[in-house]
């Protein structure tokens, strides 16, 4: 046997093992996630508080709610790391180039959930996509979806509140981060980039792809779950706990008045409270969890959700490198009046 | 002497590749001059799209993300 020979044959065996960890992982989270309602049931009537009280119920809600939210997430995370790892910026960059509107921020949205994205590395995205020729207005609806449309968001929404709201979370979280982006690239604002922007002419730059086996696919999807869910986990504690709060001790009746259906004025309000709130989606969908349970209506609801997480400052300040203040301007207003118009069509839809 | 540079705005994982690349040619006792390119109009001159990238004698090699640690050596040594 050839040296060739047997080191395919070790690798198939190294691939094999790899296999059976993850579905051995798999068949342990299903049994852990299975004990949960039981362990928290159990847990709670061993406190010395009473079930049915105010804190009995909040306490609940924390105690089911926490783990289970962290190894929905786990799992999520880890699928979509796999997913990803078939995909790159510079990929989605070169498959973005030269696209046409239109077309282009159909396909810059969709390809916002798959391509692997922090926002730590938004500017240098954001000049490696103009720079190389993909439309301003393409390149804002990438930047709108791929935080706002993402694994984490869609995989808890289901989880926590069912495949409906997720669905319709998907498709108009796309619809607004394809509709800004047309938008802003039908207003021409090239000129508003800062002006040093415009000068870096790089081009796309061809990077040696090496093999990528099944193996390192596993291991990216272990890579994006200590990096994802060590990052925010943190977020979704604090997020259960408002969840809990809400879910204990606001009274539904109040809940209706402010955030129901016919509280028209609550949807501007929710946008502009969510501006400056910053979470990511894994903090803030317990609290849509509870707000929802209580009452409040979809379409409000939804709006709040997608400004937390598409229209923040911290992100605004960052991209202020690169973009003038008029533009920034005209994205949080052409973004801002796209949810706001989610929201009301949701209120007035599921009335 | 390799010229190894680190593109990147200064991020955690930007600082994890520069440890990785210097431990890698410590082990493979390649002398290295790296340094960090933190400046976003230097980086984006590069053509890449995310970071942390890696640029060994004015190639790039990598983009977006920790390198695998067993491409750093080839990368040295190429």
């Amino acid at each position: 046997m050839t040296t060739d020979a047997k080191a395919a044959i070790s690798d198939r065996a190294v691939t094999g093992r790899w296999l059976l960890g993850v579905v051995a992982a798999i068949v342990v989270w299903a049994a852990v996630y299975s004990q949960l309602v039981p362990f928290s049931e159990w847990l709670v009537s061993q406190l010395p508080v009473e079930r049915n009280s105010h804190l009995g119920s909040a306490l609940q809600f924390f105690i089911y709610d926490t783990p289970k939210v962290l190894l929905l997430l786990t799992l999520v995370v880890f699928a979509m790391g796999i997913v990803r790892s078939f995909f790159s910026p510079e990929k989605t960059r070169a498959m973005l180039a030269g696209r046409s509107e239109g077309i282009g921020n159909v396909a810059a949205a969709g390809l916002g959930i798959l391509t692997p994205f922090c926002s730590c590395s938004a500017v240098p995205l954001f000049i490696g996509f103009v720079s190389a020729g993909v439309p301003l207005g393409v390149t804002f609806s990438f930047l709108i979806a791929a935080p706002m449309v993402n694994e984490v968001a869609l995989g808890l929404l289901f989880a926590l509140v069912g495949w409906k709201v997720a669905l319709t979370y998907l498709a108009f979280g796309l619809m607004v981060a394809i509709v800004s982006g047309f938008v802003i690239g039908r207003l021409k604002l090239e000129s508003w980039l800062e002006p040093w922007v415009l000068e870096i002419r790089a081009g796309a730059v061809d990077l040696p792809t090496g093999e990528i086996s099944i193996v390192d696919r596993i291991k990216a999807g272990i890579e994006a779950v200590k990096d994802i869910v060590g990052r925010v986990w943190i977020w979704i504690i604090a997020g259960i706990a408002a969840g809990a709060v809400i879910h204990g001790y606001v009274p539904a009746d109040l809940m209706v008045k402010i955030m129901g259906a016919d509280a028209w004025w609550s949807v501007p309000v929710a946008v502009l409270v969510g501006i400056p709130m910053y979470t990511n989606a894994a903090g803030i969908i317990p609290v849509v969890e509870a707000l929802l349970g209580k009452g409040a209506a979809l379409g409000t609801t939804l709006a709040f959700m997608m400004s937390v997480i598409a229209l923040s400052l911290p992100e605004m300040i960052i991209l202020r490198k690169v973009l003038t203040i008029r533009l920034i301007a005209v994205f949080v207003g052409v973004v801002g009046t796209g949810i706001l118009a989610v929201g009301f069509l949701f209120n007035a839809l599921f009335h | 002497m390799k010229d190894v540079k680190i593109l990147g705005p200064g991020c955690k994982r930007c600082d994890a590749a520069v440890e990785m690349v210097k431990a890698e040619a410590a082990k493979l006792g390649i002398d290295i001059k790296i340094e960090k390119v933190t400046d976003y109009a230097a980086i984006a001159g590069y053509g890449i799209a995310s970071t942390p990238g890696i640029v060994v004698d004015g190639k790039v090699v990598h983009a977006g993300g920790l390198p695998k640690l067993e491409s750093i050596g080839p990368w040295l040594k190429g």
